[in-house]
């Protein structure tokens, strides 16, 4: 424990600035994940537990896209279209025979998944760690506000996800499709008689869920170093987002993951060794006050 | 005993539930079973002396009383706990520390490490109680992850990554010396049987059908005047002790303690062995408990590739065949039983 230096951080503008920054960042990161299983929890009714493989996927294929073609928008936009068409092969084939069936029979089937994706990701990619590092469009000088250092691509992250979240928020408030998605976690069975697949509506919501995780991935890779078993500390994580924000609710997730990110950014000063804890600590805090989470409906 | 205090409130509701069930099978017969199979299993040993049957067995034992500790709360109490795994290592560390810097007696580390689990699941419980279904699974899921964290960042106690460094000192009591194969085969064998034992009288007694009727309908226990909560959390704690006496077998045939015993993995485990052996016989975790330890060793001689390999076999039980092996012979027994009935009662017409 080190109050001294938390002290003298709170206290200085330059360090406020660089740890807000950083916490933004892993919290909007982490937000693109937690949107997507929550949005699929809503929808679904279904806790996806591979959600984290997702995001390690995306992020490997943004890292070989990138490799092969040297274009990090190229990287994004194929780890997001991969981890999508990915999500409605594993939706279609193995979690729709589990729909109906306890919680336990997901459970199980997501954690044979994990597994069975964590080895192929060291079969495919090698079990060792393995880093993208910067594209060269972003290897500008950082940008200064009052004394704290903003790496270029941070500004650029941060933009992205906000964008993404924005577009998300459109999707789901405003188009046709949005609306089915909404009713469809009402009511299913009379979304289905008013004519609408209601199959090819959760697989959409898979997809959805599953690029958002895909597109964290890719947006990960220029900071973060890739192994395979990446996936489980971002799920984890991404579980106390939803709890602590409410289940199903996408606003309750913005602000879980920012307040996550905080907590990590500025636990990492006072408490270097204690950051997973100070999570759970605030999370068992939240539940005990509000069991339903911060946004959710009381249940 | 608190099954006995609860007896007269809830004995009239128990008679609701469960109506002309299969007579329930008395506490002598279980005795008697129970003290077959350790003669059983210690004769398997003489006449078969292998070190490998010796490693198996004890292994077995171990996960056996994990998974059977897990199935009173996700079969009986219809709490699908994905943290339990956190009481497996929980007592494997408790335990290893207490011998290796106290110099206590093994049976004392033994009993103080069972206390010491039941006030963190008594506190871990209360905590996670509150939260229903999925939300249960979660929060129990990240107890457990902040246990794991705790073991790996917790470098001078835990020994971090590298596990409980240095052995744990197995002094020999009441004549019994754990330190010779023989005897902690004995040992592990002799604990399986009687924590199944007692578990199982535990599922058979009152308290276990007020367990069952939580799980199919808690509002009802609810409206019969039960604390529903209570009940709960003491199924909770029960279920905590039995896993860290698991991780404590576990702990003594290692000779130390590793973080993968309190990760997510022993946990994904233990819903595997419940699923594989068969939610709906009492015997069927350990029957899961069997299978997976065939498993992983016929994996790992085979494969570097385990986890690939145990991914699609748990897909082809949980897509495929759906139940676990000892829900079809159940099933079998009971289609023969019914067959026999029916026999007789043609016969009877006739």
């Amino acid at each position: 424990m080190d109050l001294n230096a938390l002290a003298t951080c709170l206290t200085s503008a330059s360090c406020l600035v660089t740890q807000s920054t950083s916490g933004l960042i892993i919290g909007l990161l982490l937000f693109l994940v937690a949107a997507g299983l929550t949005l699929i929890f809503g929808v679904l009714n279904v806790v996806n537990f591979t959600h984290g493989s997702f995001y390690m996927i995306g992020a490997y294929l943004a890292f070989t896209v990138y490799n092969l073609t040297g274009s990090y928008t190229l990287a994004v936009l194929g780890a997001a279209l991969g981890v999508a068409l990915f999500s409605i092969f594993f939706e279609r084939f193995f979690m729709s025979r589990v729909y109906g069936s306890n919680v336990l029979m997901q459970l199980l089937v997501c954690y044979a998944f994990i597994l069975i994706l964590d080895d192929a990701v060291k079969i495919i990619w090698g079990p060792e760690f393995k880093s993208m590092g910067m594209p060269d469009y972003f290897r500008q000088p950082p940008v200064f506000i009052a004394g704290g250092v903003i790496p270029v691509f941070y500004l650029f992250l941060m933009g992205m996800t906000l964008l993404i979240g924005a577009a998300l928020y459109a999707v789901i408030g405003y188009t046709r499709f949005g609306k089915v998605v909404r009713a469809a976690a009402v009511n299913p069975s009379m979304v289905s008689a008013l004519g609408i697949n209601t199959g090819l509506v959760y697989a959409a919501v898979f997809a959805l869920g599953g690029m958002l995780a895909g597109l964290a991935g890719a947006l990960a890779v220029p900071v973060r170093s890739l192994v395979s078993g990446m996936g489980f500390s971002i799920l984890i994580e991404s579980f106390i987002v939803t709890v602590i924000g409410g289940m199903g609710s996408i606003g309750g997730a913005l602000a879980g993951s920012i307040l996550i990110g905080l907590v990590r950014a500025f636990g990492s000063i006072g408490f270097p060794l204690f950051v997973e804890g100070l999570m759970f600590l605030l999370m068992a805090i939240i539940l005990v006050i509000k069991p339903s989470g911060l946004f959710g409906k009381e249940a | 005993m608190p099954a006995d205090t609860m007896t007269s409130a809830i004995a009239p509701a128990m008679t609701a539930p469960v109506p002309a069930a299969a007579p329930r099978p008395t506490v002598a017969r279980d005795i008697g079973l129970a003290i077959g199979a350790i003669v059983l299993l210690i004769l398997l040993r003489l006449v078969w002396p292998s070190p490998a049957l010796t490693d198996f067995g004890i292994r077995v034992a171990a996960l056996a009383i994990f998974a059977t500790s897990l199935n009173l709360l996700v079969g009986y109490t219809g709490m699908v706990s994905f943290g339990h795994g956190m009481f497996f290592g929980f007592g494997a560390y408790c335990f290893g520390l207490i011998m290796q810097r106290l110099a206590v007696p093994l049976p004392i580390a033994f009993v103080v490490t069972i206390f010491a689990t039941a006030l963190l699941a008594l506190v871990i419980g209360a905590i996670c109680i509150r939260l229903k279904d999925i939300y249960f699974s979660f929060i129990t899921l990240a107890f457990q992850m902040l246990i794991y964290s705790l073991i790996i960042a917790w470098v001078p106690l835990t020994g971090g990554d590298q596990g409980l460094q240095g052995g744990i000192p197995r002094p020999p009591f009441l004549g019994i010396n754990l330190g010779n194969a023989f005897h902690l085969y004995v040992f592990a064998v002799v604990m399986l049987v009687v924590c199944l034992l007692v578990m199982r009288h535990i599922v058979e007694s009152s308290f276990g059908y007020t367990l069952r009727m939580i799980r199919d309908n808690a509002d009802r226990a609810t409206f019969l005047g039960i604390n529903v909560f209570r009940v709960r959390l003491m199924a909770f704690v029960l279920a905590g002790v039995f896993a860290a006496i698991g991780g404590m077998v576990m702990a003594l045939f290692v000779s130390g303690a590793y973080p993968e015993f309190s990760n997510w993995t022993m946990s994904g485990e233990g819903i595997f062995m419940i699923m594989m052996g068969g939610l709906s016989t009492f015997i069927g975790p350990t029957a899961g408990a069997i299978v997976l330890a065939l498993l992983n060793d016929l994996v790992t001689r085979r494969t570097e590739h385990h986890g690939l390999a145990l991914g699609i076999v748990i897909l082809v039980f949980a897509l495929g065949l759906k139940k676990g092996i000892t829900d079809f012979i159940a099933d079998w027994w009971r289609a023969r039983r019914e067959a026999a009935i029916e026999q007789k009662a043609r016969e009877t017409a006739a």
